[in-house]
C-alpha cells in the first residue's frame, strides 16, 4: 500500500485550483472504492501524512504571515470536505458489510434439531383435571380419599346390603387378611362417605380418582381405572337439579349442542337412580347416544350413615368413567393404549386432549 | 334374562310385526339394558319342509361306510310343488343320499330343500355325491342349530309329532320365533320372568297385561299331601330361611315322553337346554312365572320332608355328582334319609327324576334371600334357582306354580294329580308405605299429578289407601325391592318417563377452590412434563421382590406391604410401596419397542401398612358408626401417601444435524429432583445417600432441612438394571411428594433487593476427596456471614499440582451489602472468614 500517490506535485496551500483539484481526487478516489479495504488504502493516499493534501497543509507554516490566514480557510475546508466524503463512505460501506455478513450467515432454518424433549401428560390425567375444572367453575370442591378403603366406607356406608348380589357384582380386590374388611375401592363413592362425614353441609363435591375390579385387561376392560363422582347434598334438591347439573356439565364437555339421557337403572347408594346417557354428535361412525355413567337421588340409608337426617336433607349422586369418556371423545380404541404408558400415545397428546 | 317374543306376546300385546330390537327400546325406558337379539332365522332360511322318507337303499361304499340312498316325498300325495328352482324336483319327491342310519322308510323328517341355508353359512344345493344327484338333506337337530345331538336325523316321531308331508318345519319347531335378551338389575327378582317382563312391557308401552298367575286355577287351600316340617332353629338376621313349601305329587308319569317343540323351542330361545319332559315343565314354570321348583322322584323319598340348617360334618352328594361337605348355615330339604337338597341352590342326587320315576313330587318354596345367596357362594353353585331366590321371589306365587306344574305332568307327561296337597308356612307381612302426597314431586322435581301417582302405582299391583297426608301403598308381593317413599317416587318416574324430568341448575355456596395440596399436586406433575418428562400411570401391583428391592433402601430390611387376596396374578399379588418397579416396567416396554432415549414419571399413591391394618368388624348400613368406631376404621386404613418418581435412560434428547444429544447421567435424576422441590419452593438437601436399588456410588439421600429423608435420586444399580434388562447407566428417582407438599411454606416472605454494586470473590480449596463438596459450600456460607449474597460451585479438579486422595473446589462467592457499597477490604475480610470455617471444618487449604 502506498502512502503518496505516484507522481502528484504537492500542491501550493494557496492554490486554490490545484487543491481544489486535490479535494476533487480525493473524493473521487473515495467514491471509487468498493470495499472498506479499498476505502483504507484511499484515505492513506489522500489524507495520510505524504498525502498531497496534507503536504500542502504543512507547506502553510512555511508561508508568509499575512497568507497563512487564507491558506489555512482553504486547507481547512478542502480537507473538510474529503473528510466528510470519508465518513459518508466509510458508513455506507460498513452498512454494505453489514448487511453482506447477514446474508452469509444465512441457514437452513428447516434442518434445526430439538434440542430439548417435550414433555407430555398422560391424557387421563389432564382429562381429570380439566373435568375438575369445570366443577371448581361452579363452586364444587374437589374431594379425595385412600385407595385401598374400609369396607364399609366402599359398600355399607352406601347401603350394600352385606349378602346382596349387588355387592359381588362390584368384583372386588380384597386385602389379605379378609377379616381386616380392607378392599382396593371399587368406586370413588367412598370419598363421598368421607366427604359427608367431615365437610359442612350443603355440600358440593367432585370426587375423581383410581377404582379397581378384578377384571383381566383387555380391549375394553382393565383392573385399573378412573372415575370422577359428583355429590351435592343441599335442602330441596330433587332428580330435576341432578339433571340440569349433568347437562351443564355435559355442554362444558362436549360444547353447547351435547344432550343427556336418564334411563332407569339400580344402584344401592340411589333411589331413584338412572344410567346417563350422552348424545355423541361427532362419535366415529356416525351420532349416536353413548352410554356415560349412572346418577341418582341419595338413598336415605346413605344419609344416615353419614349421620345427615333424609328428612331434611336430599342429595344427588352421579359418576362417570374417565377412561371412556377419552376413549368415545377422543376415540381411543383400545384400553391398554391407556394403560400400557407407551410414550407415543402420551407425546401425541402433549398438555393437551 | 332372554325373552321370547311368542311367550310374552302371550301375556302382553306386541304389534304383529315388532322385533325383538323394537321390544328391547321399548324395555330400556323401563329400565331394562339391551344385551343382545337371539334370532334363528338370522342363521336359518328355508325352504325347510316335512319329508316322509318313501324309500331307503342301503349302498356300502369303497371307504367302508354305508349311505342310504333315499326318496323322501315333500308334498303330500296328489299335490303339486309349488316351489321351483335348480334342484327342486317337480314331482315332490327328493332323492337324496344321507349318511346317518337311525331311521327308516315311513318317517317323517326334516328335509332342507336346495336353496335353503343353515347355521354356519351352509347353503344346500343339489349336488352329485356317491354317484347320485342328492337334491337336499335330511336334518339332524345339531345341523338346524337347535340342539347338540348329530348321532343321527331328526325323526319327528319321536319328539311326538305327526305333521302333514310338506309342512314348514321352521314353523313347526318355532324357528320363527325370536328373543330379546336384556340386562336384569339386582334388585327386581320379578323381572326374571315373563310375568315380571310382560308386565314391565305393558308399563313401557301402555298396552294390556294378562297376568300368567290368573290363567292358573289351583286350589285355595291344600291339605293332606306329602309331609313337610319347616324347622330353621339358625335364621340369619332373623329371617326363616323358609317360610312357604307347597309340595304336589302326580303319579302315573311317563317321564320318557318327549317335550313338545313349542316348550322346548321356547327353553332354547330363553338359553335353556331341553333335558327330559319333567326338568323342562319345571324350568319352563320357573321362566314363565318366576317360581324355581324342584321336582323329585316322590318313590325314592323316605319319611317326612323336613327343612332345616345343616350340622356340621353332613355332606350331600349334588345333582352334578359331585359330593359337598355342608356348613351349619346351609339351608337343607331332607328327609329320613338325611340330606336330599340344599334349599334353593341344588337338588341331590339320591331323589333325582329319572326317565324311570313314575310319581313326581313337585316342590315349589319360597327361600330366604341371604341364606340361598351365602350357600350359592359356599358352594360355588349359581343356578336359575339361586339367581331368582337370591333376588327375592313371590311368596304368593308358589301354590299357583305348583298348579301349573301339575297341569303340564298331567297334560304332558300322563299323570294324574293327587287331589292333596302340601301348603305350610307363615306368609310374611305384607310391606306397606306411607306415601307424603308431595314427596314424590319434591324428590323428582316433576310436578305429578294426583292421577299420574295413583295410576303408576296400581299398575305395578300396589294397593292405595287414602291418608291425610297422602297414601298408605302396599307393595305387591311380587315386588320386594319396594320398601320406602323414594322406592315409590322412582316407580312413578319411571311409569311417566325420566325423560320427563325438567333440568334446574342448583347454585353451589361460595367454594375455596382447588386445596393448596390439589394445587401443588398439579404444579409438580405440570413442571415435571413441561422439563420434558413423559407421564404415564403403571398399575399399581408389584411382586414382594419388587417391594423388598425397590421400597426400602437397606438391603435386607423387611417391607411391610399390602398383599391382595384375590390378585389378577399370584406374582403380581402385592401392592407397591414404591413407585419405581411399575415405572422401569413402561420403560422397559417402551425400550423393548424400539423407544432408546426415554424420560418416564408418575404421581401416584403408594401403600404403606401400620401396625393396625383394617377392623375386625364393621359396623352395619344405615346408621352413622361412633366417633370411636369411625376413628378405629380410619386407623386401620393404610397409609397412602403420594409419590412422584422417574426413569430416564438413554439421551436427553433426539439426535439431529448439527446437535449431539447428551447420555442422560446421575445428575439429570439429582437436577430434576431439585427441580421438584423448586417449583413448590422445597429445598432438598443433598447428602451422598445409599439405596439398594442405586448405584451404591452414584445416588443422592435428599431430605427436608429438618432432616426428613424424601427420596432418592441417582443412576439405578447396574446389577438391578440387568435383571430388568434395560439399559447400563439408566438413572431414577423418586421422592414422597406428599411430604413436600407439606414443608412448602404457607407465604413466601420476601426478600430486600439491594442496589448497592456487586463485589465479586473467587476462592480455590484443596480438601480430601471424601469430603462432599455441598458440605465446603456450606462452610464458606456461613462463614462469609451476611454479606455473602451467594456462593456456586464452579470448578472439581483432582491430578496434577494436587496431593493425591485430594481435590480442589473452586467457589466463586458475591458479596453485597443492603445499605452501602463494600469496601474491597470489606469483602476479603469476609472471603478470610468463609476460607476459615471451611479450613477449620475440613482442613481445606487455600490453593
Amino acid at each position: 500500500m502506498t502512502e503518496t500517490l505516484p507522481g502528484a506535485a504537492v500542491p501550493n496551500p494557496l492554490d486554490e485550483t490545484a487543491i481544489n483539484a486535490a479535494v476533487d481526487q480525493a473524493v473521487a478516489a473515495i467514491a471509487g472504492a468498493s470495499t472498506l479495504d479499498e476505502l483504507k488504502a484511499v484515505r492513506l493516499a489522500h489524507t495520510g501524512e505524504k498525502s498531497p493534501l496534507s503536504l500542502a497543509n504543512r507547506g502553510i507554516g512555511s508561508l508568509p504571515k499575512d497568507l497563512k490566514a487564507a491558506a489555512g480557510k482553504l486547507m481547512g475546508s478542502s480537507r473538510g470536505r474529503v473528510n466528510k466524503a470519508l465518513a459518508d463512505r466509510t458508513a455506507e460501506l460498513e452498512a454494505e458489510n453489514d448487511a453482506r455478513i447477514l446474508v452469509e450467515e444465512t441457514v437452513d432454518v428447516t434442518a434445526a434439531p430439538r434440542r430439548r424433549r417435550a414433555g407430555a401428560r398422560h391424557p387421563l390425567s389432564t382429562l381429570q383435571d380439566r373435568v375438575a375444572d369445570i366443577f371448581v367453575g361452579m363452586g364444587w370442591e374437589i374431594a379425595e380419599g385412600p385407595e385401598v378403603e374400609s369396607e364399609w366406607f366402599n359398600f355399607d356406608a352406601l347401603n350394600f346390603k352385606p349378602d346382596h348380589p349387588a355387592r359381588e357384582m362390584q368384583d372386588t380386590f380384597f386385602v389379605e387378611p379378609p377379616e381386616a374388611h380392607l378392599l382396593m375401592r371399587t368406586h370413588t363413592s367412598p370419598v363421598q362417605v368421607r366427604s359427608m362425614l367431615e365437610r359442612e353441609l350443603p355440600i358440593y363435591v367432585l370426587c375423581p380418582g383410581k377404582v379397581f375390579r378384578t377384571d383381566e385387561l383387555d380391549a375394553t376392560h382393565t383392573p385399573v381405572f378412573h372415575q370422577f363422582e359428583g355429590l351435592a347434598i343441599d335442602k330441596k334438591l330433587s332428580m330435576a337439579d341432578l339433571r340440569g347439573t349433568l347437562e351443564h356439565f355435559a355442554r362444558q364437555m362436549f360444547g353447547d349442542e351435547a344432550q343427556i339421557r336418564l334411563r332407569p337403572n339400580y344402584f344401592p347408594f340411589t333411589e331413584p337412580s338412572a344410567e346417563l346417557d350422552i348424545f355423541h354428535p361427532g362419535a366415529k361412525g356416525g351420532p349416536r347416544w353413548i352410554e356415560w355413567g349412572g346418577c341418582g337421588m341419595v338413598n336415605p340409608n346413605v344419609l344416615r350413615a353419614a349421620g345427615i337426617d333424609p328428612d331434611i336433607y336430599s342429595g344427588f349422586a352421579f359418576g362417570m368413567g374417565i377412561e371412556r369418556t377419552l376413549m368415545f371423545r377422543n376415540e381411543v380404541g383400545d384400553m391398554r393404549d391407556m394403560i400400557e404408558g407407551d410414550v407415543r400415545f402420551s407425546e401425541h397428546f402433549g398438555m393437551e386432549i | 334374562m332372554r325373552i321370547p317374543l311368542s311367550w310374552l306376546r302371550e301375556f302382553a300385546q306386541i304389534p304383529a310385526g315388532a322385533t325383538a330390537e323394537d321390544v328391547m327400546t321399548d324395555l330400556v325406558k323401563v329400565g331394562f339394558e339391551e344385551e343382545a337379539v337371539h334370532r334363528p332365522t338370522d342363521a336359518l332360511r328355508g325352504p325347510v319342509v316335512v319329508g316322509q322318507v318313501l324309500s331307503l337303499v342301503k349302498e356300502p361304499q369303497s371307504n367302508g361306510k354305508t349311505i342310504n340312498w333315499c326318496q323322501v316325498r315333500v308334498v303330500p300325495e296328489g299335490q303339486e310343488q309349488t316351489l321351483t328352482g335348480k334342484g327342486i324336483d317337480p314331482s315332490g319327491v327328493q332323492g337324496i343320499v344321507c349318511g346317518a342310519h337311525n331311521f327308516v322308510e315311513g318317517d317323517k323328517v326334516v328335509v332342507t330343500l336346495p336353496g335353503a341355508v343353515l347355521p354356519g353359512d351352509f347353503q344346500i344345493s343339489a349336488r352329485k355325491t356317491y354317484g347320485h344327484m342328492s337334491a337336499g338333506m335330511i336334518a339332524s337337530v345339531r345341523e338346524l342349530g337347535i340342539g347338540e345331538d348329530h348321532d343321527g336325523i331328526l325323526v319327528l316321531s319321536r319328539i311326538g309329532l305327526d305333521p302333514e308331508i310338506g309342512t314348514d318345519a321352521m314353523e313347526l319347531l318355532g324357528l320363527y320365533d325370536q328373543a330379546a335378551e336384556i340386562n336384569v338389575t339386582p334388585d327386581r327378582g320379578y323381572a326374571f320372568s315373563i310375568r315380571g317382563v310382560a308386565r314391565e312391557y305393558a308399563h313401557a308401552t301402555g298396552t294390556v297385561f294378562t297376568d300368567p298367575a290368573s290363567k292358573v286355577t289351583a286350589p285355595a287351600v291344600l291339605s293332606g299331601g306329602y309331609g313337610v316340617k319347616i324347622n330353621d332353629d339358625a335364621p340369619i338376621y332373623g329371617k326363616p330361611g323358609c317360610d312357604r313349601f307347597v309340595a304336589r305329587t302326580v303319579r302315573g308319569v311317563d317321564a320318557t315322553r318327549p317335550t313338545p317343540p313349542w316348550m322346548s323351542s321356547r327353553l332354547r330361545l330363553a338359553g335353556i337346554r331341553s333335558i327330559s319332559l319333567p326338568v323342562d315343565i319345571s324350568n319352563y314354570v320357573m321362566l314363565e312365572l318366576g317360581q324355581p321348583l324342584h321336582f323329585y322322584d316322590q318313590d325314592k323319598l323316605s319319611g317326612d320332608i323336613v327343612v332345616r340348617r345343616a350340622v356340621t360334618g353332613e355332606k350331600l352328594t349334588t345333582l352334578d355328582g359331585k359330593e359337598r361337605a355342608l356348613d351349619a348355615e346351609d339351608l337343607l330339604i331332607t328327609d329320613a334319609s338325611g340330606p336330599i337338597g340344599v334349599a334353593g341352590v341344588m337338588g341331590g342326587a339320591s331323589t333325582e327324576v329319572t326317565d324311570a320315576t313314575t310319581a313326581v313330587l313337585i316342590e315349589a318354596a319360597h327361600f330366604e334371600e341371604v341364606s340361598i345367596a351365602r350357600s350359592r357362594r359356599r358352594h360355588k353353585l349359581p343356578s336359575e334357582a339361586s339367581k331368582r331366590f337370591e333376588r327375592g321371589v313371590d311368596w304368593q306365587i308358589a301354590n299357583i306354580a305348583a298348579q301349573r306344574a301339575v297341569d303340564f305332568l298331567v297334560e304332558l307327561a300322563g299323570g294324574t294329580a293327587d287331589e292333596s296337597g302340601t301348603d305350610v308356612g307363615t306368609a310374611p307381612d305384607p310391606v306397606t308405605i306411607a306415601l307424603p302426597g308431595e314427596f314424590p314431586a319434591a324428590r323428582i322435581g316433576i310436578d305429578f299429578t294426583e292421577e299420574q301417582i295413583v295410576t303408576s302405582l296400581e299398575d305395578l299391583g300396589a294397593v292405595l289407601e287414602k291418608t291425610d297426608a297422602g297414601w298408605t301403598v302396599t307393595a305387591p308381593s311380587w315386588r320386594n325391592d319396594l320398601e320406602t317413599k323414594e322406592d315409590l317416587s322412582e316407580e312413578v318416574a319411571r311409569l311417566v318417563g325420566y325423560d320427563q324430568i325438567p333440568a334446574t341448575l342448583p347454585v353451589a355456596p361460595p367454594g375455596r377452590g382447588l386445596t393448596r395440596v390439589q394445587q401443588q399436586r398439579r404444579r409438580l406433575v405440570q413442571a415435571l412434563a413441561d422439563a420434558g418428562l413423559t407421564e404415564v400411570l403403571a398399575y399399581p401391583f408389584v411382586s414382594k421382590a419388587a417391594n423388598e428391592a425397590f421400597g426400602v433402601a437397606e438391603e435386607g430390611a423387611p417391607r411391610t406391604a399390602v398383599k391382595l387376596a384375590n390378585p389378577i396374578s399370584e406374582e403380581q399379588g402385592y401392592l407397591r410401596t414404591s413407585v419405581l418397579p411399575g415405572l422401569l416396567e413402561v420403560a422397559k416396554r417402551n425400550h423393548s419397542r424400539g423407544f432408546r432415549d426415554l424420560a418416564v414419571f408418575e404421581a401416584g399413591m403408594v401403600f404403606l401398612p401400620g401396625d393396625t391394618l383394617g377392623t375386625p368388624s364393621i359396623p352395619p348400613l344405615g346408621v352413622k358408626p361412633t366417633d370411636e368406631v369411625l376413628d378405629a376404621l380410619y386407623d386401620g386404613v393404610p397409609d397412602q401417601p403420594l409419590h412422584v418418581a422417574a426413569v430416564l435412560t438413554g439421551h436427553d434428547s433426539p439426535a439431529a444435524a448439527g446437535h449431539a444429544p447428551r447420555l442422560w447421567d446421575w445428575a439429570d435424576a439429582l437436577d430434576i429432583a431439585r427441580l421438584a422441590g423448586d417449583v413448590l419452593g422445597v429445598e432438598l438437601v443433598v447428602t451422598q445417600g445409599r439405596h439398594q436399588a442405586f448405584h451404591p456410588g452414584r445416588a443422592a439421600q435428599l431430605s427436608l432441612r429438618s432432616g426428613e429423608v424424601v427420596g432418592y435420586a441417582g443412576e439405578l444399580h447396574p446389577k438391578l438394571l440387568a435383571a430388568h434388562d434395560m439399559p447400563a447407566r439408566s438413572v431414577a428417582l423418586e421422592l414422597n411428594a406428599d411430604a413436600l407438599f407439606e414443608a412448602a411454606a404457607d407465604v413466601v416472605v420476601a426478600r430486600h433487593i439491594s442496589t448497592f454494586p456487586v463485589a465479586t470473590q473467587d476462592v480455590a480449596l484443596v480438601v480430601p476427596q471424601d469430603v462432599p463438596a455441598d458440605d465446603v459450600l456450606a462452610a464458606l456460607r456461613e462463614g462469609a456471614g451476611e454479606l455473602l449474597e451467594d456462593v456456586a460451585l464452579f470448578d472439581v479438579y483432582a491430578g496434577k499440582g494436587i496431593e493425591d486422595g485430594k481435590k480442589s473446589l473452586a467457589f466463586g462467592l458475591r458479596f453485597r451489602a443492603t445499605d452501602r457499597t463494600l469496601t474491597a477490604d470489606e469483602a476479603s475480610e469476609a472471603r478470610e472468614h468463609a476460607v476459615a470455617t471451611a479450613a477449620e471444618r475440613f482442613g481445606a487449604v487455600q490453593r
